[in-house]
C-alpha cells in the first residue's frame, strides 16, 4: 500500500518550550491509525503540526509532498480535514451553514446539496436539526456535526482529535461504529488522537503510543492492545 | 467577546433536549417568513415614500440623517456584527467619506453623485490597508489600535500642509443640489430620497452578501477562527476585506451625510461619532441588519430628547435613557422584535 502521509522527525513547540522531539509516523491510503498517550504528550501538537498551526521542523509529506510550513488554510485546501479538539462548531450558524461552510473551499459547487443529503443519511439526528443554531446542539450532535462538516470538504485524510472527548459512552460508542462505516463506504483515511485506548484499538490498524513527546511504541493495533505494559497503563485491565 | 454573547443570551447554548425540534434560534427577521419579511418591507417603504409629503422639511432633513447614520451603522454591523472585529474607528472613515465628497463638489465641481462611488472605494481601500495589520489583533486589542485612528482624524484634518483642501479648522462649506429632472421637490425632500435609495440599495446588497457564500466564510471567522481556517478559509483576506467593506458602507454614509448637511469640519468626527456608532449598533442589535435603522434613530433623536428633558444633565439623561433600553432589550431591537415574533407563533 502506498503511503498517504509520511511523518519523519517532526518537531514541534510553543515559544521556547519544545513538545514534540522527533516523531516519525505514517499512514496507509484508506488506514486508520490512532495517536495514543496521556495528557501533555504532544497528540494534540501533532495535529496542530501537520495543519501548520504550530511551528514545526522535520518532514510531513502528505502524497509525497512536503506540506510543512504550508498555512492551515492551504493544507485544508490539499484534503486534509482537521476536527479540533473542542470540535470547532461554528455556535451561531444553523447545523446546515455549518455542513455548507465544510464545503467552502471546494471547487464542485454543484454537488454540495447532494453531500449535505449524503450526511443527513449518514447522521439522521443533524437532519433534524438542520435549521437549528448549532450551538444549541448537545455535545454529542456537535461532535457528529463536526465529523460531517469536516467529510463536505470531500477530504483524503482525516485529523480527529479526542473525538470521544466529554461525551456520554453510548453516544461514544455509536459514533465510533459510524467512523468505522465512514472510513468503508467514504474511503477516508483517518488520523485518530485518543485518550480512550480502548476504543481508538478497536477501530485503528496501525497505533502509536506518545510519551512525553516521543514515539516509546507502534505496531499494528492489535499487537499494541495485548502488550502488557499498555494494557497496564493505558487499557487500566 | 462580549457582544457576541449578548444576541445569543437568551438562547440557551449547550445541551439540547432529546428528540425536541427547536425553531430556528436567530434574532429577528431570519425567523419570519420571507413572505412575511416582503409584505413588511413593502409596507415601511410605502410609509417612507409618503412621509416627506407629510412632514416639515426639517424633520424630513432628521429622518435623512437618520438613514445616513443607519448606513454607516449597517457597515459597522457587517465588521462587528458578521466577522466578529471591534472598531472604534469608523468616525475616521465616515470622515474620509465626507471629506471626499466636499472635495470633489467644492474643490473640483464634480457633481454629488459620483462623490459616494468614489468615497466608498477610497474607504475600502484604507479600511482594507488598516484591516491588514490590524489581523494581528483581537478583541480589547483591535479596539484600542482603531481608537488610535478615531482620535487621530480629527487632527490630521486640521493640518496646515492640507489646508488648502481640507479648509483647516474652518472646514468646507457645500452647496445643497437640488431635485433633477424638475421634480417638483425642494432639495430636502429629494436628498431623503436620494438618500432613501442609496440606502435600499446598500441594505439589499448586505442581505444578500450575509447569506451567500463570503457572508458564511465571515461569519465562521466570527464564530471559530481556527475551525475556519481548517475548512480552508483565508482568514487573513476575509478579515481584511470585512475592514474594508465595513469602512465602504460608512465612507458612502459620510459622503451623503456632508452633502446633507452642507458643511464638513474636522471636530463632527471625532470618537463621540465612533461610540455613537457601536451605540446605535447595539440598541439596533448586533448581527441584526435591519436594526441598523433603529440604531440610527437611537443616535440621532435620543441626545435631543435628553437635551429638551434637562438642558444642564442631559448627558445624564441620555445614560439613563441608554441603560433602560439595554434593561428592556438586552440583545438590542433584535432581540425584542425577535421575542415578538415567537409570541405571535406560539399562539
Amino acid at each position: 500500500m502506498t503511503k498517504l502521509l509520511e511523518v519523519k522527525g517532526l518537531t514541534a513547540g510553543y515559544g521556547q518550550v519544545r513538545v514534540l522531539h522527533g516523531l516519525d509516523f505514517s499512514l496507509d491510503e484508506g488506514g486508520v491509525t490512532t495517536l495514543l498517550g496521556a495528557n501533555g504528550a504532544g497528540k494534540t501538537t501533532t495535529l496542530r503540526a501537520i495543519c501548520g498551526m504550530v511551528k514545526a521542523g522535520g518532514e510531513i509529506l502528505f502524497e509525497g509532498k512536503n506540506i510543512l510550513g504550508k498555512s492551515t488554510e492551504d493544507v485544508a485546501r490539499l484534503g486534509v480535514a482537521h476536527i479540533p479538539e473542542g470540535r470547532g462548531t461554528f455556535t451561531r450558524m444553523t447545523t446546515e451553514e455549518n455542513l455548507l461552510l465544510g464545503a467552502i473551499s471546494r471547487k464542485d459547487q454543484k454537488n454540495v446539496q447532494k453531500d449535505i443529503d449524503k450526511m443527513y443519511d449518514h447522521f439522521p439526528r443533524l437532519k433534524q436539526r438542520r435549521l437549528q443554531q448549532a450551538g444549541t446542539l448537545s455535545g454529542g450532535e456537535q461532535q457528529m456535526l463536526a465529523i460531517a462538516r469536516a467529510l463536505m470538504l470531500r477530504p483524503r485524510l482525516m485529523l480527529l482529535d479526542e473525538p470521544s472527548f466529554g461525551l456520554a459512552p453510548l453516544v461514544v460508542k455509536e459514533m465510533f461504529e459510524i467512523l468505522t462505516a465512514l472510513n468503508k463506504e467514504e474511503n477516508a483515511s483517518m488520523l485518530i488522537v485518543e485518550q480512550n485506548a480502548a476504543l481508538a484499538l478497536g477501530i485503528a490498524d496501525d497505533a502509536y503510543l506518545l510519551e512525553t513527546g516521543s514515539i516509546v511504541m507502534s505496531g499494528p493495533a492489535k499487537q499494541i492492545g495485548a502488550d502488557e505494559n499498555v494494557r497496564r497503563s493505558y487499557l487500566g485491565y | 467577546m462580549s457582544t457576541h454573547e449578548e444576541t445569543v443570551a437568551h438562547h440557551d447554548i449547550g445541551e439540547s433536549p432529546e428528540g425536541e425540534n427547536r425553531p430556528i434560534a436567530r434574532p429577528g427577521g431570519a425567523s419570519a417568513s420571507a413572505g412575511a419579511r416582503r409584505i413588511i418591507f413593502l409596507v415601511l417603504l410605502a410609509v417612507a415614500l409618503v412621509l416627506p409629503a407629510l412632514l416639515k422639511n426639517f424633520v424630513v432633513f432628521q429622518l435623512t440623517q437618520t438613514m445616513v447614520y443607519a448606513i454607516a451603522i449597517l457597515g459597522l454591523n457587517l465588521l462587528t456584527g458578521f466577522n466578529g472585529q471591534f472598531s472604534l474607528g469608523h468616525s475616521a472613515f465616515y470622515a474620509v467619506g465626507a471629506y471626499t465628497a466636499a472635495i470633489m463638489m467644492e474643490h473640483m465641481g464634480i457633481g454629488y453623485v459620483w462623490t459616494l462611488p468614489v468615497a466608498g472605494v477610497i474607504c475600502f481601500i484604507i479600511g482594507f490597508l488598516f484591516g491588514l495589520p490590524a489581523l494581528r489583533l483581537e478583541g480589547v486589542y483591535l479596539a484600542l489600535a482603531t481608537f488610535a485612528l478615531a482620535a487621530a482624524t480629527p487632527q490630521i484634518l486640521k493640518l496646515s500642509p492640507l489646508e488648502h483642501w481640507t479648509g483647516g479648522v474652518q472646514g468646507i462649506v457645500i452647496t445643497k443640489p437640488d431635485a433633477p429632472f424638475g421634480l417638483p421637490l425642494n432639495q430636502d425632500q429629494w436628498l431623503y430620497y436620494f438618500t432613501l435609495i442609496v440606502g435600499i440599495i446598500l441594505y439589499i446588497c448586505a442581505t444578500n452578501l450575509v447569506t451567500s457564500r463570503t457572508g458564511r466564510a465571515l461569519m465562521a471567522i466570527r464564530d471559530n477562527p481556527i475551525a475556519a481556517r481548517s475548512m480552508g478559509v483565508n482568514t487573513s483576506l476575509y478579515k481584511a476585506s470585512a475592514f474594508g467593506l465595513s469602512a465602504f458602507y460608512t465612507g458612502i454614509a459620510g459622503a451623503l451625510g456632508a452633502i446633507i448637511v452642507q458643511f464638513v469640519a474636522p471636530d463632527s468626527f471625532t470618537l463621540t461619532l465612533s461610540i455613537g456608532f457601536l451605540v446605535g449598533l447595539v440598541v439596533g442589535g448586533v448581527g441584526w441588519l435591519p436594526g441598523a435603522l433603529f440604531g440610527g434613530a437611537f443616535l440621532l433623536f435620543v441626545p435631543n430628547i435628553a437635551e429638551g428633558v434637562s438642558k444642564g444633565l442631559s448627558g445624564a439623561v441620555y445614560g439613563l435613557l441608554l441603560i433602560a433600553i439595554i434593561y428592556v432589550m438586552p440583545s438590542g431591537l433584535a432581540g425584542f422584535v425577535q421575542a415578538i415574533v415567537s409570541k405571535v407563533r406560539g399562539k
